[in-house]
C-alpha cells in the first residue's frame, strides 16, 4: 500500500514538473485529485478498509494528497511566473525609437523676446498697449516734438503713403495714443512693429520695438536708470553685466540718453560685432519731454516721466547669437526650429 | 563729424590720452564712431628731391628719374604725368611699406627702379588722387613724411546728435572739452584784417527772416593759381575734405575751424551788388556740381542784380565761381535761420557740408570774425587787397537769446540726485552760460551758439550730462506692484499661439508690406493701400491679409528641400474702407506636405482639409466655441469643394480651406496647401465658465446610420437633430461617412450617435424610441435622409 503510494505521488510528481503550460497542469490535478482521480478515487475506497486499518490509510492517502497538492500550487506559480517572465519579454519595444504624434513646433524668435519683457516689465505693474502700424504725422512725429522739417526727421526714413500718412518709424506714437486717453499714474509697455525705408546687411526695413513709458508723481532720470540697469542684467542674465549711460538726443525726451552694454560677443575687449569698442547700444531713452505734456494735457509740474525703447532684434541677436538680422523675417524652417 | 585730434589739441590739450579723450566725448553725448590713425607708419618713406626726368627708352607713359634721398641719387621708375624736375616727392625707398604694397628693388620694362614715388591715395591720405603727391619746395629732403606731414594723428569718427549743431567744428568741440575737463580754450588769433581798398559791394536783405545777417567782403587782385598750403590741405583731408583750391580750402578751413560756412564769389562774374531774396518760382539757376536747378517760390537765394548766383546755405552757382583766372573774389559769411533752412536741400534731394550746419543752428554772432580768419588766411595764400567789411544785419529777426528759468528744486526732481548750487553754477558757466540767481534758482542765457537751450529741461540735461550719467546713482523707486487683472473672458493671442505650437506649427514673422502681384492672387477683388516711396516694388503695398506673407514663406521652404511646413503668423492687416483705414489684428496659418513627418509608425501621407480644420477647432475650442459656423463658401482664392467661411454670431470672421488649384501654380508651387485666416478679436472672446449640474441617472447612447444626397452636409443634419428642443438629448455626434459604389443615386451614408440621459429618472426604451423616431421623421423631412436598414 505505502508503495503504491509513494509510486503514485512519484509519477504525479513526475507529471507535475512536467507540465509546462496551466492547462496541462490542470489536467494533471484532474487525473489525481478531481473527481475521477486517483487519490479521489483511493479516498473512496477507504470504506471498503478494515476499520483498524482505515484511519492510518486515509492518513497516509490525505499526506500524498496534500503532497501533490502543494505540488500543484507551486507548479501553477512557477508557470505563471513564466507566463509573466514570456509576456515582458514578448512586449518589450525599442525604447530609443521616436514617439508617435505630433512635435511641437515653436514661437518666433521676436515673440520670445517680447514676450520676456513684457513680463519683466508686468511685474513692475506695466500694462501692455498696442497702436496702429499705418500712423499720422501728427502721432509719430509732431506730438512727439519733431515738427515738419526738424533735422531728426532725416534720420527716420519714413515710408509714406502720400496723403500725410506714413508708417510708424517708432514705437513712440503708442505713448501718444496712451495719454490721449488715459490719466496718469500710466505704466505702459508697447510692443510692436516699426518700419523704416533702409535696406541692407544691417537693416531691414521692418523690425520690432518696445515702447515703455512712466509717468507719475515723482518719477526721475534716476529712477529710469535704476530700471533699465536693472531690466538689461535680468534680460541677459548676467549679474555682472556692464551697462553705460551715455547723453544722446530725442526731441520726445529731455534730458535723453542711449545706454551700452559690455559688448556679450567679446566681453569687453572688442570685436567685429561691437565696431571694436567693446560696447554695443540696446536702447534709447530719457525724462519724456514738456512738449509731449503739453501735446497731450497734462500737467508737468505735478507729474514727471520716462520714457524708453528697445530695439528687440537687437536684443534677440544678442541674447540667441544671431549673426544676421534679415534671418527674422526669412522664416526659414531651419532657424525657427532652433528655437523650440 | 571727422575731426583731428592734433587739430582740436591745437585748441584745447586737457592731460589725458586718445583714449580717455575718446571716451570722454563719447560720454558727453558726442559719441565717437571710429578712431582711426592718420596714417600707417610710413617707414622708410621720405621727403625726395627729382634732380632729373628723362624718357623711359620703352615705354612712353613712364618717366626715368633721377631722384635723391638726401644722401644719395637713385633711379626711379614713375608713371606719373606730374613728375618734373625740382619736384620734391614722397619717396618710397626700397624695403618701404605702404598701405597693401611693400617696394622692392624692381626692373620695370627693363630699367631698374629703386622705389617708387607716391601719390596721397597711395599713402592712404586720400581717397583719390590725381598724379603723384607734390610736397612744397622748402620741404626738407631725406625727412620722414610721417613726421613731416605730422601723420602721427588720430581721426576720431563723431556721430552728432541733430541738436548738437555747435559742435560742428573744432571750435565747438573744444569748448566741450574744455568745459568737461575744466581746461582753458587755447584761443587761436583771429585777427582784423583791416581794408587795404575801399571798393565795396551793396547788400541787400530781402528775405530777413531768413537771412537777418550778411557779411560780404572784396579781395583783389588775387593769384588764384597759388597752391594751399600743405599743414590746411592736411587739416581738410583730415576732416575728410577734399582740397581743390585756395579760396575753396580757406573757406572749407574756416568752416571746419570756427562752424562758419563761406561762400567765395568771382567779383567779376558779379553785377550791380548783392539781394538775399526769395526765388521766383521757375527761376534758373546752374550749380557747382553742374545740375541745373529749377527754383521754387520759397527757394532762399543769393542774387546779383541780374540774377540768382547761389542757392543759400546749400551750394553756389557754376557761373560766378571762383576759377583758376578769377583775380577779384566776393567773400561771403552769413546766417540763415535753422527753421528756414530745415529740411530746404533734402527736399531738392541735396546734402551739403553748409546745409547740414545752417539747419542745425551757425552762431549768428560768428559772421564777422569768421570772415577776417578767412581774409587773413587768403591773404597770406593768394595775396591781394581786401576790402572793407558790408555787414548787413536786420537785428528784428536775429534769433533771440532766450532766458531760461532754472529752478534748483527741479533738477533734483528730474534727475533724482542732489546737486549743489556751486556745482550746477560752475557747470553751466563753464558752458559760457550767463547766470543771474534769484529766488527759486537762476535766468539762465545761453550762449549765441547753443540752439540747443529753450527750456529748463534743456538746462538741467546740461548739468546731468557734466556730472555724467554714470555718476547719477539708479533707483528704483518710481517702480511699484500693483496687483494684475485677469479677464477670465478674454483670451491672450498667447495661449492661442501656444496652442498651435502645440500642434507643430512654427510661427513666422513677415512683413506688413507685400508684392501686388502677390496680394492681388491671393486677396483678388480687396483694394490696397500703396505706399508711395517703396523699397522694392515686390514690398510696395500693405497686406490685406496675412496670406500673401505665408505663402512667401512656403516658397522659401519648399526651395529648400522642406517637405512639411506647418506656418502660422499673427498680425495687423490693412483695409482702406471710405473714410478711413481698417488696421485689423489676423491670425493665419498655412500647412503644406505631409501631415507628419516621416516616421518609423507613419506612413507619410499628405495633409488634407480636416488637418487644417482641425488646428482651427483646437483654437476655437478655446474661446466661445458654441458660436462658430463653418458655412459653404464662394471665396475665390479657395477650392470650391473645400473651402468654407468661418461665421461667429453670424458674422464671417475669416475662411480656411484648399488654396484654389488654379491659384496654387500662379504662386509656383505645385502641391496642395491648406490655409486658415480670421480676424484676431473674435476669437478672442471667452465665455467664463459655468457650472451646470450633472445628471445622477444613467445616459443612454443610440446610433443612427442614415443615407442622405452626398451634398448634404453633415452638420446639417446635426443641427436638425439639435433644433428638435428635447431636453434628453444631450449629444449628437458623427462617427461615420461613407460615400461607395454600392449607394446608388450620388448618396452617402452617415452614422450618428446620440446621447441621451434624463436628470429625473432612468430612461427606458420607449423614450428614446420616441426621440429617434420623432428626428429620423424630420431628417426624412428637411434632408431626405433615409434610415439605412442593416
Amino acid at each position: 500500500m505505502s508503495q503504491e503510494l509513494d509510486n503514485l505521488l512519484e509519477n504525479a510528481s513526475k507529471a507535475i514538473s512536467q507540465s509546462v503550460d496551466l492547462a496541462s497542469l490542470d489536467s494533471v490535478r484532474v487525473a489525481y485529485l478531481g473527481k475521477k482521480g486517483e487519490i479521489t478515487a483511493r479516498l473512496k475506497n477507504l470504506g471498503q478498509i478494515s476499520a483498524e486499518l482505515r484511519p492510518a490509510a486515509g492518513q497516509s492517502i490525505n499526506q500524498i494528497k496534500l503532497k501533490i497538492q502543494g505540488l500543484l500550487e507551486a507548479r501553477k506559480s512557477f508557470i505563471n511566473d513564466q507566463l509573466i517572465t514570456d509576456k515582458l519579454s514578448s512586449e518589450t519595444v525599442d525604447i530609443t525609437l521616436p514617439g508617435r504624434g505630433l512635435k511641437s513646433g515653436a514661437l518666433h524668435p521676436v515673440t520670445l523676446t517680447m514676450n520676456r519683457i513684457q513680463k519683466m516689465f508686468a511685474k513692475l505693474g506695466f500694462d501692455t498697449a498696442e497702436g496702429p502700424e499705418v500712423e499720422d504725422d501728427f502721432h509719430n512725429f509732431e506730438a512727439l516734438n519733431i515738427p515738419a522739417h526738424h533735422p531728426a526727421r532725416a534720420m527716420h526714413d519714413t515710408f509714406y503713403f502720400g496723403d500725410g500718412r506714413l508708417l510708424r518709424t517708432h514705437t513712440s506714437p503708442v505713448q501718444i495714443r496712451v495719454l490721449e486717453h488715459q490719466a496718469p499714474p500710466v505704466r505702459i509697455i508697447a510692443p510692436g512693429k516699426v518700419f523704416r525705408c533702409d535696406s541692407d546687411i544691417t537693416h531691414t526695413p521692418m523690425f520690432h520695438q518696445v515702447e515703455g513709458l512712466l509717468i507719475d508723481v515723482n518719477v526721475s532720470f534716476a529712477d529710469l536708470k535704476g530700471t533699465l540697469e536693472e531690466f538689461l542684467k535680468l534680460f541677459f542674465e548676467q549679474d555682472d553685466l556692464k551697462t553705460r549711460f551715455r547723453p544722446s538726443y530725442f526731441p520726445f525726451t529731455e534730458p535723453s540718453m542711449e545706454a551700452d552694454i559690455g559688448c556679450v560677443m567679446c566681453a569687453g575687449s572688442g570685436c567685429r560685432v561691437c565696431g571694436q569698442s567693446g560696447w554695443i547700444e540696446v536702447l534709447g531713452c530719457g525724462m519724456v519731454h514738456p512738449e509731449v505734456f503739453r501735446h497731450t494735457g497734462i500737467d508737468n509740474d505735478k507729474f514727471t516721466g520716462y520714457a524708453f525703447g528697445l530695439g528687440i532684434e537687437r536684443l534677440a541677436m544678442m541674447r540667441y547669437g544671431v549673426n544676421d538680422l534679415r534671418l527674422f523675417f526669412e522664416n526659414d524652417l531651419r532657424f525657427l526650429q532652433q528655437f523650440s | 563729424m571727422k575731426i583731428s585730434e592734433n587739430w582740436l589739441r591745437e585748441w584745447v590739450d586737457p592731460p589725458i590720452d586718445s583714449k580717455s579723450l575718446v571716451e570722454q566725448l563719447t560720454m558727453a553725448g558726442l559719441e565717437v564712431e571710429t578712431v582711426e590713425p592718420a596714417s600707417s607708419k610710413l617707414e622708410k618713406v621720405i621727403v625726395g628731391e627729382v634732380l632729373a626726368v628723362e624718357p623711359h627708352p620703352d615705354a612712353d607713359k613712364l618717366s626715368l628719374c633721377q631722384v635723391s634721398d638726401g644722401a644719395i641719387t637713385l633711379q626711379v621708375i614713375c608713371g606719373a604725368g606730374n613728375v618734373r624736375q625740382g619736384l620734391k616727392v614722397v619717396f618710397a625707398q626700397v624695403g618701404a611699406t605702404l598701405p597693401g604694397l611693400k617696394i622692392k628693388k624692381a626692373k620695370i620694362r627693363g630699367v631698374e627702379s629703386h622705389g617708387m614715388l607716391c601719390s596721397a591715395s597711395e599713402l592712404e591720405i586720400a581717397e583719390t588722387s590725381n598724379g603723384i603727391f607734390e610736397l612744397p619746395a622748402d620741404a626738407p629732403t631725406g625727412t620722414c613724411i610721417y613726421d613731416y606731414l605730422a601723420l602721427n594723428d588720430n581721426l576720431i569718427e563723431i556721430d552728432l546728435t541733430p541738436n548738437r549743431g555747435d559742435c560742428l567744428s573744432v571750435a565747438g568741440i573744444a569748448r566741450e572739452v574744455s568745459a568737461i575737463n575744466s581746461v582753458e580754450l587755447n584761443q587761436i588769433p583771429c585777427k582784423t584784417i583791416k581794408e587795404t581798398i575801399k571798393d565795396d559791394f551793396a547788400v541787400d536783405l530781402l528775405a530777413t527772416e531768413a537771412c537777418p545777417h550778411y557779411v560780404g567782403r572784396i579781395i583783389k587782385n588775387i593769384d588764384a593759381t597759388a597752391q594751399t598750403p600743405l599743414w590746411i590741405q592736411e587739416k581738410l583731408r583730415r576732416s575728410g575734405l577734399r582740397p581743390i583750391s585756395p579760396v575753396v580750402d580757406v573757406t572749407n578751413f574756416v568752416m571746419m575751424e570756427l562752424g562758419q560756412p563761406m561762400h567765395g564769389f568771382d567779383f567779376d562774374k558779379l553785377e550791380g551788388g548783392i539781394r538775399v531774396r526769395w526765388a521766383r518760382a521757375g527761376e534758373k539757376l546752374t550749380l557747382l556740381d553742374q545740375t541745373d536747378f529749377v527754383c521754387r517760390s520759397d527757394s532762399l537765394v543769393i542774387a546779383d542784380h541780374r540774377k540768382a548766383v547761389a542757392l543759400a546755405g546749400i551750394m553756389g552757382g557754376l557761373d560766378s565761381s571762383v576759377q583758376a583766372e578769377t583775380r577779384n573774389v566776393f567773400l561771403e559769411a552769413a546766417f540763415f535761420a535753422p527753421l528756414e533752412m530745415a529740411g530746404k536741400a533734402r527736399s531738392y534731394g541735396m546734402h551739403t557740408d553748409s546745409s547740414h550746419r545752417f539747419e542745425r543752428g551757425v552762431d549768428p554772432d560768428l559772421q564777422v570774425k569768421a570772415m577776417h580768419r578767412a581774409t587773413e588766411l587768403l591773404l597770406d595764400i593768394v595775396g591781394g587787397e581786401a576790402g572793407p567789411l558790408t555787414d548787413a544785419v536786420f537785428p528784428g529777426s536775429m534769433p533771440a537769446r532766450p532766458s531760461v528759468n532754472l529752478r534748483y528744486a527741479r533738477i533734483k526732481r528730474l534727475l533724482g540726485i542732489e546737486i549743489s548750487k556751486g556745482e550746477v553754477e560752475k557747470i553751466l558757466e563753464s558752458l559760457n552760460m550767463l547766470l543771474e540767481e534769484q529766488e527759486q534758482g537762476w535766468i539762465v542765457v545761453p550762449p549765441s551758439y547753443r540752439f540747443d537751450i529753450n527750456i529748463e529741461a534743456d538746462l538741467i540735461e546740461e548739468v546731468g550730462r557734466l556730472v555724467g550719467y554714470n555718476n547719477i546713482p539708479g533707483s528704483k523707486e518710481a517702480a511699484h506692484a500693483s496687483m494684475e487683472s485677469f479677464s477670465e473672458t478674454r483670451l491672450e493671442v498667447n495661449e492661442i499661439r501656444a496652442v498651435l505650437v502645440t500642434q507643430g506649427y512654427y510661427e513666422a514673422v513677415t512683413y506688413s508690406f507685400v508684392s501686388p502681384e502677390i496680394q492681388a492672387i491671393l486677396d483678388p477683388q480687396q483694394k490696397v493701400l500703396a505706399l508711395s516711396n517703396p523699397i522694392s516694388a515686390d514690398m510696395s503695398v500693405m497686406r490685406s491679409r496675412l496670406l500673401p506673407g505665408l505663402v512667401q514663406a512656403l516658397q522659401h521652404n519648399i526651395n529648400r528641400q522642406q517637405q512639411r511646413v506647418r506656418l502660422f503668423e499673427t498680425g495687423l492687416c490693412f483695409i482702406p474702407k471710405s473714410g478711413g483705414l481698417l488696421q485689423t489684428r489676423h491670425i493665419a496659418a498655412l500647412i503644406s506636405g505631409s501631415r507628419e513627418n516621416e516616421g518609423w509608425h507613419s506612413r507619410s501621407e499628405a495633409v488634407d482639409f480636416y488637418d487644417i480644420k482641425g488646428s482651427l477647432e483646437s483654437i476655437l475650442k478655446l474661446s466661445d466655441r458654441q458660436n462658430y459656423d463653418f458655412v459653404p463658401t464662394t471665396n475665390p482664392v479657395l477650392h470650391p469643394g473645400q473651402g468654407a467661411d468661418v461665421i461667429y454670431k453670424n458674422e464671417k470672421i475669416g475662411f480656411i480651406g484648399a488654396l484654389h488649384p488654379t491659384i496654387v501654380p500662379k504662386l509656383d508651387l505645385t502641391q496642395p496647401v491648406f490655409v486658415f485666416e480670421l480676424e484676431l478679436a473674435p476669437i478672442l472672446e471667452s465665455k467664463l465658465p459655468k457650472f451646470v449640474e450633472m445628471s445622477k441617472f444613467p445616459s443612454i447612447r443610440r446610433d443612427i446610420a442614415l443615407t442622405v444626397d452626398a451634398d448634404v452636409n453633415v452638420q446639417l443634419l446635426i443641427n436638425c437633430i439639435y433644433s428638435i428642443k428635447n431636453e434628453i438629448l444631450k449629444e449628437v455626434f458623427v462617427f461615420d461617412v461613407y460615400t461607395g459604389k454600392e449607394l446608388r443615386n450620388n448618396r452617402k451614408s452617415v452614422a450618428l450617435g446620440l446621447i441621451l440621459q434624463d436628470f429625473s429618472r432612468t430612461l427606458v426604451d420607449e423614450d428614446v424610441d420616441k426621440l429617434v423616431s420623432k428626428i429620423l421623421k424630420q431628417l426624412k423631412k428637411q434632408y431626405n435622409a433615409i434610415l439605412r436598414e442593416n
